[in-house]
């Protein structure tokens, strides 16, 4: 019996262990037929790719000019494909405080530090602090740099209205800004300004902080990029070509899903229009603390998961490419969380993994989002919301 | 009983019921925050000593012949009894309309199991009524307490549901109520109390190993992840807690045992 029935656990060891051995000298054309394989037994079994299909993935940006030549020569704008792995939405109280979101954003560093290959570098999304206090910023910021990638901060509101951003800066620099990566312009945004409600009713620092912290809460204003902002866009992004693939990190959505929780963002329409000149766009967003995925025109939008807790499906607005995913357990502190990584393709699209804890990970191809649901359509859950 | 362990158990006795009397004090003092405690049976006494019932009006009350303090009736016996305090009340409202839910659904008139009469799984033991009619028509009649109400009885009701609701919506949003060690609150996790899928209590949770009530679940989120001590059941915040939660599901049809 223990000889012809093997555990998943085994079936699984034995099939990354084929896929290494194999890809240690394989040319390319090899490769692509180990990689089909793989991907063919994984949906046979109605998994979502597991690790063995992201690490085939992940070998063409790492494993050398050999394999990455190859791939680059497909890319329209000549980017070359990587990956980049993702944090975010630890809400941290001081350590002492609070251990459950302590230990849940140092499960996350250790995933990303167990990547091998390594990502070219990890995003953290945003909302590091739960109520912006500076004890609690650098609590985060002293378990993000146990990572051995380099790290790019985004800001959240949970780090920002406190103090309007200042020990946040202080800690990580300008909130806006951005950089070209193997070929892709990436830009990092700020995009949780809201107008302002405190000092009409006369709030304390501490009193803005906690109604911007509550979702179901009327009083604040909605999130926003702001004139300013979307004119400094404007310019940053008149000299790219519009044939370069562009990534955008914002912690708020970019699109409008649900008001009254604030999974908003008030001039989404003004900054999309800023983006739709360009081929292949990728907006990358925190906040919503579940997978949500989401195709307006030329942009893809992919949500992050937290780290600290799984928000609920809203009871209306939710984009219709969005596939959910499992309601937690409750009785599992890290149901519902997780962490991931994005796959830049060669021609700049990307596919992204959400790496959730306790379950099979579910990997949304960008081509899923791009043929509108058409191809690659990601599994149903067990237990949708209700 | 041995001498000393007899004091031993008075002493007992009295820690306990000094310790029950500054629990009820304190109890008593949280109810009035959030709820008001409720008021006893008024009941006349008996002639004869016999145990005296009220009905669930409040009002209607019947002497049972013969039937002394810490005696039990035999479950026919209870049906007579139940019978004629029905007909007294029915004596009185000629005309209100009394649902009879078993007489239409005669399965599910099944008597438990081990009860005294056994069941006769046909609905012959329930209370004979005139049978329904239209509650609408009642609204606004004169001349009972029970079942006999106005606009103005409506406006009460419901600015006194709405304020304990609202009691609960304050401590579902805030980790000081709540009592929690690390500042986190439901609403957190919860906005506007979703995914606490209330309707689908009572249900196995294995975890809890038992069929548990909402209040089981808003407890075991109590003690985590928001790290709070625990709620007794009729706690007035518990009871606010349950209010709030229940109120926000409105509509949503019943489904206990769902998962
Ligand atoms: C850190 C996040 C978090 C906090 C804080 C939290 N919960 Fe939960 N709770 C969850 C998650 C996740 C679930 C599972 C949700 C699901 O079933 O989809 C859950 C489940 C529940 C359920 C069971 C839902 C069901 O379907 O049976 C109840 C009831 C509940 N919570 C009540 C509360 C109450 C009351 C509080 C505050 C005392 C609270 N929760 C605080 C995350 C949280
Ligand atoms: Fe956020």
């Amino acid at each position: 019996m223990a000889a012809r029935h093997k555990s998943i656990e085994t079936k699984y060891y034995e099939d990354r262990d084929c896929v290494l051995r194999a890809l240690r000298n394989c040319d390319r054309r090899t490769f692509l037929k180990i990689s089909a394989a793989t991907m063919g037994a994984v949906l046979a079994r109605g998994l979502t790719p597991p690790h063995t299909f992201q690490l085939v993935e992940i070998a063409g940006a790492a494993t050398g000019p050999a394999i990455g030549k190859g791939f680059a020569s497909e890319g329209a704008a000549g980017s070359r494909p990587f990956t980049f792995a993702y944090i975010s939405d630890a809400h941290l109280y001081e350590r002492t405080l609070n251990q459950r979101f302590v230990r849940a954003i140092v499960k996350a560093v250790d995933d990303v530090n167990a990547l091998d290959p390594q990502p070219d570098f990890v995003l953290y999304g945003g909302d590091l602090a739960q109520l912006g206090e500076p004890s609690q910023l650098e609590t985060g910021r002293r378990i993000l740099s146990g990572l051995k990638a380099r790290v790019k901060m985004m800001v959240g509101e949970h780090d920002w209205f406190l103090d309007l951003g200042e020990k946040w800066q202080q800690l990580f620099g300008p909130p806006t800004y951005s950089f070209d990566w193997k070929g892709v312009h990436v830009v990092v945004l700020q995009s949780v300004y809201e107008k302002d409600f405190w000092t009409a009713r006369k709030m304390t620092p501490l009193e803005r902080m906690q109604t911007v912290a509550g979702l179901d809460n009327a009083l604040q204003s909605r999130f926003e990029v702001g004139e300013k902002q979307r004119e400094w866009l404007k310019n940053n992004l008149a000299k790219v070509s519009h044939a370069t693939p562009i990534l955008v990190f914002s912690h708020s959505p970019l699109y409008k899903y649900y008001r009254p929780w604030n999974f908003w963002t008030e001039d989404a329409e003004q900054v999309q229009a800023i983006l739709r000149p360009f081929n292949k766009v990728t907006v990358i967003h925190g906040h919503t603390h579940q997978m949500l995925f989401n195709q307006i025109g030329n942009i893809s939008f992919y949500g992050m998961l937290s780290t600290a807790w799984p928000w609920p499906y809203a009871p209306e607005g939710l984009p219709k490419l969005t596939v959910q995913m499992n309601r937690a357990d409750p009785f599992d502190q890290f149901d519902g969380c997780g962490d991931g990584q994005a796959t830049v393709l060669a021609g700049g699209t990307v596919d992204k993994v959400y790496n959730l804890w306790d379950r099979n990970p579910v990997t949304v191809k960008a081509s899923y989002l791009r043929s509108f649901g058409k191809a690659d359509r990601p599994p149903a859950p067990q237990f949708a919301s209700y | 009983m041995k001498p000393r362990t007899k004091m031993a158990v008075a002493v007992l006795a009295g820690s306990l019921a000094a310790a029950s009397a500054v629990y009820l004090a304190a109890g008593i003092r949280a109810v009035r925050t959030y709820a008001q405690a409720l008021p006893a049976h008024q009941l006349p006494k008996s002639q004869g000593g016999n145990v005296v019932v009220q009905l669930c009006d409040g009002q209607t009350t019947a002497e049972i012949p013969g039937l002394k303090p810490g005696q039990r009736m035999t479950r026919a016996q209870a049906l007579e009894f139940s019978r004629k305090l029905m007909a007294e009340w029915q004596r009185k409202h000629p005309d209100r309309g009394w649902v009879m839910a078993q007489a239409k659904n005669p399965g599910a008139a099944q008597a438990p199991a081990g009860s005294a009469a056994g069941g006769s799984g046909k609905g012959r033991e329930t209370i004979a009524g005139p049978g329904t009619s239209s509650a609408a028509k009642f609204k606004s009649q004169q001349g009972d307490t029970y079942a006999s109400f106005h606009e103005r009885d409506f406006v009460i009701w419901k600015a006194q549901t709405d304020t304990f609701v609202e009691q609960g919506n304050k401590i579902f949003h805030s980790a000081q109520l709540l009592g929690s060690t690390i500042g986190v609150s439901c609403d957190m996790c919860h906005p506007n109390a979703a995914n606490t899928h209330p309707e689908t209590y009572p249900k196995y949770q294995e975890q809890l190993q038992r069929v548990a009530l909402l209040r089981d679940m808003i407890n075991w989120c109590i003690e985590n992840p928001v790290r709070g001590a625990t709620l007794a059941p009729d706690d007035p915040k518990m009871r606010a807690l349950e209010a709030y939660i229940l109120a926000q599901r409105k509509g949503v049809p019943l489904a206990y045992g769902k998962h």
